[in-house]
């Protein structure tokens, strides 16, 4: 075999996906792996600190955020399948504004730090993964991946070059699922309307399958479109990609 | 305090809102409507080149002159005055009330017609006025049906009467002022029109707000659609205008660029009908010029944000795109707000002129979706502004069991073992809650979420031993 550097990737699998969703980190393991990376996992990782820090909880948001620091240090591309999270690193250097340290600290990890499909298309240059999934399918695009990473198109591209898929558009794409963390439960009646019109517009895209690139939003639509029975598939993005023949690894 | 709206509490005012599924999707529709008008005026309408270059310099003409503040506001006052003008420099609200009733009493006046001004309204000026006797005419079209629907509160800044549709108005009309005519918006406006033209003539007193000053010449500059404003600035003696004391840009060339933001991202127009600029003066044999001009500068807690980490909420010029795009705002509307000022820029600017006592939940009422920085026409970062209140709000009034539970955390996330233990105990833990493969209720704030939502079942097997022997096999 030829030989040639292989791209040293770390995972940040996000404490939503080690909890609840190993199926989506595995995949994005695998798909890394076939696409030429070698995937690592820093053991110290834990929580990113958005719920401390979206709460109003700043000092214990630093707590976990200089735990993160530490563990990914020493990485050269932290990869994570949650655009939320990845915003969250790259929110380290505000967090950390006064004390100068830390702050450079921070910066170093924020920029090495990428969301799942982001590095993918922008670092990789690769947007045929060789995924086969037929189905009829429509695109939740997270508000944390488009306006505080500002990631709008890799998830796209991706979706595009899956064999058998067919991508519908939603309507009101851009509006909010009602999630945003602690907010769900806070304000949980508000949060109720939200994701109900979210599921409003997903059926009337007349999609089976929702994917979406953020565990944080499948969470919160899935549990609303179980909790009313709709026969509506969600998955995250790295199930799709993680496909060899018609839907199956 | 007349910037309040509603003596229920928050989450009373959200569920009221909620009931009213009319006025939601009314809501929703108008939403859609004027976001859709602003995109095409903005990013989609190729003859103004890069929107986001405007946007920089809106950000840019707002923070300089936010930062030399005093500057400008001293060089507005004196131009306003050297022309003849009257400045008044009001701490709050109720000097700036006292001052506008000592003005009406001097002037013996009976009639007083108003342009559309959130800042009166947030002084509650109108009952000042008929508190001490003037009759007080709304002539903006919205600001009218409110006013004849038993003073009605607006529920949002730029189309006060959003929460009304064409039906309601017409029964409002019928019943308090004896129309007789359909819901078409042509009768509607043709009958408001008629009811008004007699008293834009009697008025003694005319009283606008003011979109922007400019100190360079001590104009101030009102941009609207209907010519009302221009009625009730012309035909009275005299006329006096309240002004946000951060409502002001330096020179001419800054007003180009900031009525360009204001018209565009407020209702999506080019330019706005009427942008009316007024200045005093006082010569003898001018016809169409008010004899008395009366510039209101108001304070009332604004300082409290400058040199603040909220400075740049001051930047805001009202043009509500970010209440246009925000998804908490389409589905409880502007009352539940509880402030004049509603959606994202009423969350953040309503606790710094009101206090977190009165307005505390409202920075909570956010998905933090960041569709309201993103609109935001001199690039407030809203959603940041929303957060750094829950900071101070939980620093002074925060649950002691939230603040344990947050404790908890940041140990747990700082020590790797501990939040390795947590992870690893989860699934023990909520077995009990497991039935059929799911999770549909739970103690705390899980009840919350199951009210509305299944909760995801925690995972047995561990990752990280996964990921050990994937790596292993791997190698082998």
């Amino acid at each position: 075999m030829e030989e040639w550097m292989e791209m040293k990737v770390s995972l940040f699998i996000t404490c939503l996906a080690e909890m609840f969703y190993q199926d989506v980190a595995k995949d994005v393991v695998e798909v890394l792996e076939r696409l030429g990376c070698d995937v690592d996992f820093p053991r110290g990782q834990i929580c990113c600190g958005q719920p401390a820090y979206n709460s109003g909880y700043r000092k214990d948001a630093q707590k976990a955020a200089r735990q993160m620091i530490r563990s990914f240090e020493h990485s050269e591309f932290i990869v994570t399948p949650s655009g939320s999270c990845a915003a969250m690193f790259k929110e380290y250097p505000e967090l950390f504004k006064e004390e100068p340290e830390w702050r450079k600290r921070a910066e170093a990890l924020a920029n090495k730090t990428y969301e799942f499909t982001q590095f993918i298309v922008n670092v990789l240059h690769i947007e045929d993964v060789g995924a086969v999934y037929p189905a009829s399918a429509t695109y939740h695009t997270s508000c944390h991946m488009i306006r505080l990473l500002k990631e709008t198109d890799a998830p796209f591209r991706l979706l595009k070059n899956v064999k058998g898929l067919e991508l519908l558009p939603l309507e009101n794409s851009y509006d909010c699922c009602g999630f945003g963390g602690t907010f769900a439960v806070k304000m949980a009646p508000i949060s109720e309307q939200m994701v109900d019109e979210k599921i409003r517009h997903v059926e009337a895209s007349a999609a089976t399958l929702l994917i979406a690139a953020d565990n944080g939003c499948l969470m919160n639509i899935k549990g609303r479109i179980d909790r009313k029975g709709k026969p509506i598939e969600v998955k995250h993005i790295a199930q799709i990609l993680n496909t060899r023949v018609e839907g199956r690894k | 305090m007349p910037m309040k709206i509603g003596e229920k509490p928050f989450f009373g005012r959200v569920d009221d809102a909620l009931e009213k599924t009319f006025m939601r999707t009314a809501m929703a529709s108008a939403q859609d409507r004027l976001r859709g008008r602003k995109l095409d005026a903005t990013v989609r309408d190729e003859q103004i080149g890069d929107w986001e270059e405007w946007r920089s310099a809106g950000e840019e003409i707002r923070r300089h002159t936010l930062e030399n503040l005093d500057y400008y506001l001293n060089q507005l006052s004196e131009n306003f005055s050297r022309k003849g003008g009257h400045v008044y420099f009001a701490d709050t609200a109720e000097d700036a009330t006292r001052y506008i009733q000592e003005v009406a009493k001097k002037k013996n006046a009976k009639k007083v017609t108003k342009a559309k001004s959130m800042v009166t309204e947030e002084i509650g000026l109108n009952e000042a006025l008929e508190e001490i006797g003037c009759q007080v005419f709304e002539t903006d079209l919205a600001e009218y049906i409110l006013q004849i629907d038993d003073h009605d509160r607006p529920s949002h800044i730029v189309v006060p009467s959003l929460h009304k549709n064409k039906e309601q108005i017409r029964d409002t009309f019928r019943d308090k002022a004896g129309y007789t005519g359909t819901e078409e918006p042509r009768e509607l406006t043709a009958f408001a029109r008629s009811q008004l033209r007699e008293v834009f003539l009697e008025a003694d007193i005319g009283i606008t707000g003011c979109n922007f000053a400019v100190a360079e010449s001590g104009t101030i500059s009102l941009v609207t659609n209907e010519g009302n404003a221009n009625m009730v600035t012309t035909y009275p003696d005299t006329q006096i205008s309240v002004m946000g004391m951060e409502r002001l840009v330096p020179t001419w060339e800054e007003l180009d660029v900031m009525v360009n933001l204001l018209s565009r991202s407020a209702v999506g127009q080019k330019i706005t009908t009427y942008v009316t600029n007024l200045t005093p003066q006082l010569e003898e044999n001018s016809v169409d010029a008010p004899k008395e001009f009366h510039l209101v500068i108001l304070d009332a807690g604004r300082s409290n944000a400058l040199g603040t980490e909220f400075q740049s909420a001051l930047h805001c010029i009202r043009c509500a795109a970010c209440v246009n795009v925000c998804p908490v705002y389409r589905h409880i509307g502007g009352h539940a707000y509880g402030s004049i000022y509603q959606g994202p820029i009423g969350a953040v600017l309503s606790p710094i002129l009101g206090g977190y006592d009165e307005y505390g939940e409202l920075p909570f009422a956010s998905s933090l979706c960041a569709a309201c920085s993103e609109a935001c026409p001199v690039r407030i970062p809203l959603h940041e502004q929303l957060i750094r209140h829950r900071e101070n709000y939980v620093a002074q009034k925060g649950k002691m069991s939230e603040k344990l539970a947050m404790k908890a955390f940041g140990i747990g996330a700082s020590t790797p073992s501990l939040f390795q233990g947590a992870v690893k105990g989860l699934p023990a833990i909520m077995k009990p809650l497991v039935k059929d493969d799911g999770i549909s209720s739970g103690p705390g704030p899980m009840k919350l979420w199951t009210a509305v939502r299944e909760f995801p079942v925690p995972e047995k097997n561990n990752f990280r031993s996964w990921f050990k022997s994937h790596k292993q096999e791997g190698e082998s």
